[in-house]
C-alpha cells in the first residue's frame, strides 16, 4: 500500500495532469478569502467558486491550475492555461497584453496598519504591496515618498506586518478585511485613510483574463457572469463569503 | 522581446547590481573573518573548539542557502521573544537577515578551504622559519598564514563566485538585488523573459570580472608554485 | 509541533519529490557531462567550442535565474517547436523544468570532472592495450572506464552534494518539493520556524546518507595495485 502511495505521488509529479479538461484556468492560492490553499493542497475561495460556477454555466469542464501571481500572465500567454480567474483587475496596462471578460466583482483599495496610524504620516514609512498588482503601480504613482516593499504574495505581507517589518499594507480592502483583519492575527490592526478606486490604476473591477484574439471565450465568460448574476447562483456564493454584494456598482 | 523596457529601467538594474555586489562582498569579508581563526583551530585540532566548529561547518555546508535564509528571516520572526529582544532592530531588516545568513554560510565554506590550505603548507617552510629563530606566533603570522592563503586562492576564487550566485535567493525575501530588479520588471510589464535575461547577463558579467581578477591574483601570488618544464 | 505532525505525510511526499528531482537531474547531468567531456577531448573545433561556450555560460549564471528562464522561456521554445511540427500543446511542468535546469547546470561541472579524470589516465596504458591487440571497445571496458570511475568519483560526489542542495530553489517556481511545501504550510499555520527546522534536518540527513554511499563507492572502486603500476 505504502509503495503504491509513493509510486502515485511520484507519478503525479512526473506527469502533470493530462489536459483532459476543456478549459484550464489559472488561479492563485495565497489571497484569502478569494483563493487560499488547504493543508491537503486543494485551492478554495471566492475566485474558485466563481470559476466552477462559470464553467458549469458554460457547460464546459475546467481544470484549475495553481500559479504564482508573478508568473500568471506569462502562464496564460504561453498556454499553460486558457483563462485567469485570480481577482485580476481590468486595467488599461493589462489590456495591452491580454483581454478581459466583463467584471465579476469590484472592490476599492485601502491601507491597513497598526490602530491609530494616519495617512498623513505615511511619508518615509514602509508599505508592503504585492509585486505587479494595481496597488504596486498605484503606490508608485500616487505615494512616491513611501518606502515600497515588494512581495510575491499577499500572505507574506501579512506575516511581515505582524512581525513589524512593514508599517502598512496597500491592497484590496475586502481581501484584507476577510483575509487578515477578521482573523486572530489581525487584532490591533485597522484600516486608515481613504479608500481608493482610481480608474487609471484600479481599472473597472476584476475580470476573467483570456489571450487576445479569443473573443469567443471572452464573450462566453461575460455571458456566463451575467447568467449566474441572474440565476441567483452568484448571490449564493457571495453570501458564503461576504455580508454585502461584492459585485459593485 | 522588449529590451527597450530594460533600457527605460536601467536605474533599477544598476541599483540591483550594486545591492548584489555589496551584499556579496560584505558577506565574503565577514565570512573570511570567521573562517581564518576557525580554519586554524580546525587544522590544529584544538580540543572542544574544533568539534564545535566542525558542527557549524557541517550544518551550513550540508543544507541549502535558501533554507538557511528562510529559517532566519521567517523562522526567527515568528517568536515574540525574538521580536522583543535587542536583536530585533537588526533581524527586522531583510538586508541584515541576508547578510548574517550569507556570512555564516560563506564562513563555513571558507573554513574548510583555509583548513585544507594550512594542512598543505610544507613542513619544511615552517621548520626553516623556526630555525631562523622566529617565535611560534611569528611563524604563524609571517609564514604559515600567508603561505596558506596563497595556496587557498584558486578554491577561494570558486567560493567567491559561488557566493555571488548564492546571493540570488535574497530576492525571495524582498531584497531588490539583480534578480529582484528582473522580477519587478517582469511583473510591472507582464513579461516573462526580459527581466530574467537581463539578470542572467549581469550575473555573467560580474562572474567573468571575478574569474579574471582571480586569475590575475593567482598568476601573481602562485608564481613560485608553478612547475616550469 | 502538532502542526508539523499533521503535515508530516505531506512533507515526506515533498521529500520524495526532492530526491526524485535530484536523481533525474543527476542522470541528465551525467549524460551531458559525458557528452561534454567527449566533445572537449576528441571532438573537432566545432564540438570543442560548443562545449566551451556551454561550460562558460552555465558557470556564469546562478541556478535560480536559469530555472526561471527555462521554466518560462523553455515553454515558449516548446510551443514554437511544437508549432513547426503541428504537434499538440506540450506542457513543460515545473518538475521537468527543474530537472532540465539543474541537469544542464551540473552537466557543465561534470564535463570538467570527467575530462580531468580522463586526463589522469596515463596515455601509455591505452597505447599498451592497443598494442596487445585489444579492440577499442575492450580497451574502453577494461582499461579506461574502471580508472575513469575511480578518478572521477570524488569530484562526482562533490557535484552531487551541491546539486541536491540546488534543488531547494526549484520551489520558487512553485514546485511542491520539500522546501515549497514547508514554505506554504509553515506560513499558513504561522509557524515557519519548526517547518524550516525540519527541512534543515532533512537536508542534513540527505547529505549524511549520500556521504556514506559515496565513501563506500570510493572504497569499492579504488584501484587495486595502482601503486605498483607507477
Amino acid at each position: 500500500m505504502k509503495k503504491f502511495v509513493i509510486a502515485a505521488t511520484v507519478a503525479a509529479t512526473l506527469v502533470s495532469a493530462a489536459n483532459a479538461a476543456d478549459i484550464n484556468i489559472c488561479v492563485e492560492g495565497a489571497y484569502p478569502p478569494f483563493s487560499s490553499t488547504e493543508p491537503s493542497g486543494e485551492v478554495v475561495g471566492f475566485d474558485i467558486d466563481i470559476a466552477n460556477a462559470l464553467c458549469a454555466e458554460m457547460g464546459q469542464s475546467c481544470e484549475l491550475v495553481k500559479t504564482d501571481w508573478d508568473g500568471i500572465i506569462p502562464a496564460l500567454l504561453e498556454g499553460k492555461c486558457d483563462a485567469i480567474i485570480a481577482s485580476m483587475s481590468i486595467t488599461p496596462d493589462r489590456m495591452q497584453i491580454i483581454d478581459f471578460s466583463t467584471k465579476y466583482y469590484n472592490s476599492p483599495a485601502g491601507f491597513i496598519g497598526a490602530e491609530g496610524m494616519m495617512e498623513s504620516g505615511l511619508d518615509g514609512q514602509r508599505v508592503g504591496v504585492q509585486r505587479g498588482t494595481i496597488h504596486h503601480s498605484f503606490m508608485e504613482g500616487v505615494f512616491p515618498n513611501v518606502e515600497l516593499v515588494l512581495y510575491g504574495s499577499q500572505d507574506e505581507i501579512y506575516l511581515d506586518l505582524v512581525a513589524g517589518r512593514v508599517d502598512a499594507i496597500m491592497a484590496d480592502s475586502i481581501a484584507m478585511q476577510e483575509g487578515f483583519l477578521d482573523t486572530d492575527s489581525g487584532a490591533g490592526y485597522a484600516f486608515f485613510g481613504e479608500s481608493y478606486s482610481v480608474p487609471e490604476y484600479h481599472g473597472d473591477g476584476a475580470g476573467v483574463g483570456v489571450r487576445q484574439g479569443e473573443e469567443e471565450l471572452r464573450d462566453a465568460f461575460s455571458a456566463a457572469i451575467t447568467a449566474i448574476r441572474e440565476s441567483g447562483e452568484y448571490s449564493m456564493i457571495n453570501a458564503e463569503y461576504f455580508d454585502f454584494d461584492i459585485f459593485g456598482g | 522581446m522588449r529590451f527597450d523596457l530594460v533600457a527605460d529601467n536601467w536605474v533599477m538594474f544598476a541599483e540591483g547590481a550594486w545591492m548584489t555586489v555589496q551584499l556579496t562582498a560584505l558577506s565574503l569579508l565577514i565570512g573570511f573573518c570567521i573562517a581564518l581563526p576557525a580554519g586554524l583551530i580546525r587544522a590544529r585540532r584544538i580540543r572542544i573548539l574544533s568539534p564545535l566548529i566542525n558542527i557549524y561547518v557541517y550544518a551550513f555546508r550540508g543544507t541549502p542557502l535558501l533554507v538557511q535564509l528562510f529559517l532566519v528571516y521567517y523562522g526567527l520572526s515568528q517568536f515574540e521573544a525574538v521580536r522583543d529582544s535587542f536583536a530585533w532592530p537588526v533581524l527586522r531588516e531583510a538586508y541584515w537577515c541576508a547578510l548574517i545568513t550569507f556570512s555564516l554560510n560563506s564562513g563555513a565554506y571558507a573554513t574548510e578551504i583555509i583548513r585544507g590550505a594550512i594542512e598543505t603548507v610544507p613542513k619544511g617552510e615552517l621548520e626553516a622559519a623556526k630555525s631562523l629563530g622566529l617565535s611560534p606566533r611569528k611563524v604563524d603570522f609571517l609564514v604559515l598564514i600567508p603561505s596558506a592563503l596563497r595556496r587557498a586562492l584558486p578554491q577561494y576564487g570558486n567560493e567567491v563566485v559561488f557566493m555571488l550566485h548564492g546571493s540570488v535567493v535574497a530576492s525571495v525575501i524582498t531584497i531588490q538585488d539583480i534578480l529582484g530588479a528582473g522580477r519587478t520588471l517582469n511583473a510591472r510589464y507582464y513579461i516573462a523573459y526580459e527581466g530574467f535575461l537581463t539578470a542572467a547577463a549581469l550575473y555573467m558579467s560580474i562572474t567573468f570580472v571575478l574569474v579574471f581578477a582571480f586569475r590575475m591574483l593567482e598568476r601573481r601570488y602562485l608564481r613560485h608554485l608553478r612547475v616550469s618544464h | 509541533m502538532e502542526n508539523l505532525i499533521e503535515y508530516m505525510p505531506l512533507l515526506l511526499s515533498g521529500a520524495l519529490v526532492t530526491i526524485t528531482l535530484a536523481l533525474f537531474s543527476l542522470v541528465l547531468a551525467t549524460v551531458l557531462g559525458a557528452l561534454g567531456a567527449t566533445g572537449k577531448l576528441s571532438g573537432g573545433i566545432i564540438a570543442k567550442s560548443i562545449v566551451g561556450v556551454y561550460t562558460t555560460l552555465v558557470r556564469g549564471v546562478p541556478d535560480l535565474v536559469l530555472i526561471l528562464l527555462i521554466y518560462f522561456g523553455g515553454q515558449r521554445l516548446l510551443n514554437i517547436v511544437g508549432n513547426w511540427f503541428d504537434a499538440d500543446y506540450i506542457e513543460l511542468s515545473k518538475f521537468w523544468a527543474g530537472v532540465g535546469a539543474i541537469g544542464f547546470i551540473y552537466g557543465a561541472y561534470l564535463t570538467e570532472t570527467f575530462r580531468g579524470a580522463y586526463m589522469t589516465i596515463p596515455p601509455g596504458q591505452i597505447d599498451a592495450a592497443k598494442a596487445l591487440g585489444m579492440r577499442p571497445i575492450s580497451v574502453l571496458r577494461t582499461v579506461t572506464i574502471p580508472q575513469l570511475i575511480s578518478f572521477a568519483l570524488p569530484g562526482y560526489a562533490n557535484v552531487w552534494q551541491v546539486l541536491i542542495k540546488s534543488t531547494a530553489v526549484v520551489s520558487i517556481i512553485g514546485l511542491e518539493d520539500l522546501v515549497g511545501l514547508a514554505n506554504d504550510a509553515g506560513k499558513s499555520v504561522r509557524e515557519p520556524f519548526i517547518f524550516f527546522a525540519f527541512v534543515f534536518c532533512m537536508y542534513l540527513l540527505f547529505t549524511f546518507i549520500s556521504q556514506n554511499i559515496f565513501m563506500y563507492a570510493e572504497r569499492k572502486y579504488a584501484l587495486k595495485g595502482h601503486d605498483d603500476a607507477v
